[in-house]
């Protein structure tokens, strides 16, 4: 059976990935975010997932307003590193995992979560600059990666419940998984900040702190945070960290399990307009 | 009876709901379109012109003509659309960012180096926070002389 051992944290700011691919990553202003990742880069070397399924967001450029789906699976064999308007990053393909993803899609959308199936479909920095902060850059990624996006873009996006249920749901569709696989799941985005209007560059250090505490030992606390603390207290766009709820439901502990460990954790500000957050939490083995 | 908005007293933020969106439709789609080489060449050769075959109001279009965010956001725009015409400009996301502040690129850096800016005094409006609207625009070119 396939078995989540940890899940993985982690902003996402495209800015970092232009950092790391400029060759930016020993300027002042980066050095201490990249000193950061040091740790996890070889905690990933021993780790040696199978696959990671990567909740992140896509921004305006796989889905544009056209059609806006709360949550969608990449089914794909592969995936391209997309054209944001400054050119694709130079990163490796995203290669998928095309028989466990369509196993989740029929596992969860049975259990009442109505995904959306994606079969092509180009990823954005919110999945590649995850796989960069934690893999540095291989000429391929280390593993298959299964793509799941949800809407964050428009409101009102998936509550928080629904997304801690959501990874609930995820965990039990791998438990009913015949091969042995390694499972991790990341969810990305966040911490504070806001992009837009006279309030842009929010950054809530004492809010995102406790964020990070009550993720580790009380999620359930997490869960029931309300769309509009997100907004208030961590800024408009701040509310991406309803996607680190999906992965945190899919923890043993949430299922009665023992308490995770904690590999690591980093806090710094700033990333552009961004607070960065980052923590490896790992199952009992 | 009228949906719930409790995210309409923020100062300074604009939520892009489903109203804000269904506004926007065209704004953002004419941005998206910008994701492709020939049509930001097309669009920088004649903005006027490229701007004119989408269905967009005559204000949405002055507002990016005029490239002034906030105002492109009154309209129905949402900032992950809209950096499409400042990738197209060659600005970044804190360019953009602090554009919406008043704020120059150096003291807009210089806030977010500094820790970025505090919610207190802004989460609510009718507070007096940086963010609040009395105190738009920000940034020493706007300030008042004393005198």
């Amino acid at each position: 059976m396939a078995y989540i051992s940890a899940s993985v944290y982690t902003s996402h700011v495209p800015a970092i990935g232009a950092a790391l691919d400029q060759g930016k990553t020993e300027e002042p202003y980066w050095q201490p975010l990249f000193k950061g990742y040091e740790f996890s880069k070889q905690w990933m070397q021993e780790a040696k997932p199978d696959v990671i399924i990567l909740v992140y967001n896509d921004h305006a450029t796989a889905f544009s307003l056209q059609m806006i789906p709360t949550f969608a699976i990449g089914t794909a064999a592969e995936f391209r590193p997309a054209d944001e308007g400054w050119g694709p990053r130079p990163v490796p393909m995203v290669q998928g995992h095309p028989e466990l993803a369509s196993h989740i899609a029929q596992s969860v959308i049975l259990q009442d979560f109505d995904l959306t199936i994606v079969n092509e479909m180009d990823v954005d920095h919110g999945l590649t600059v995850p796989l960069s902060l934690m893999c540095g850059q291989p000429e391929a990624w280390p593993c298959p990666v299964i793509p799941f996006a949800v809407n964050v873009v428009q409101y009102p996006v998936p509550r928080g419940q629904r997304c801690f249920q959501l990874g609930q749901a995820i965990r039990r569709a791998l438990d009913e998984y015949d091969e042995d696989l390694n499972v991790q799941i990341w969810g990305t985005g966040g911490m504070t900040h806001q992009l837009q209007g006279p309030r842009a560059g929010l950054i809530n250090k004492q809010w995102d702190s406790n964020f990070l505490d009550k993720l580790i030992d009380d999620p359930e606390s997490v869960a029931a945070i309300p769309h509009i603390e997100y907004v208030r207290e961590a800024g408009s766009e701040g509310i991406e960290l309803v996607m680190w709820l999906i992965a945190r439901g899919a923890m043993s502990d949430v299922a009665g399990g023992a308490k995770p460990r904690v590999r690591h954790r980093f806090y710094h500000v700033p990333a552009s307009n961004t607070a960065v957050g980052h923590l490896i939490l790992e199952n009992a083995h | 009876m009228a949906l719930d908005k409790p995210y309409l007293d923020i100062p300074g933020t604009t939520i892009f709901d489903t109203e804000q969106s269904r506004k926007g439709y065209h704004l953002n789609q004419f941005c998206m379109s910008l994701m492709k080489a020939e049509n930001r060449e097309r669009f920088k050769a004649n903005e006027r012109a490229y701007l004119d075959e989408w269905p967009m109001t005559e204000e949405q279009k002055q507002a990016v003509l005029a490239r002034d965010l906030n105002w492109c956001i009154q309209t129905g725009g949402n900032i992950y659309f809209l950096a499409k015409i400042g990738a197209t400009d060659g600005k970044s996301f804190q360019q953009m960012a602090g554009s919406m502040t008043g704020m120059s690129e150096d003291e807009y850096r210089e806030m977010m180096i500094k820790g970025g800016r505090s919610p207190e005094g802004n989460r609510y409006l009718g507070e007096d926070g940086d963010a609040q609207p009395h105190r738009q625009p920000q940034g020493n070119s706007h300030q008042v002389k004393e005198s």
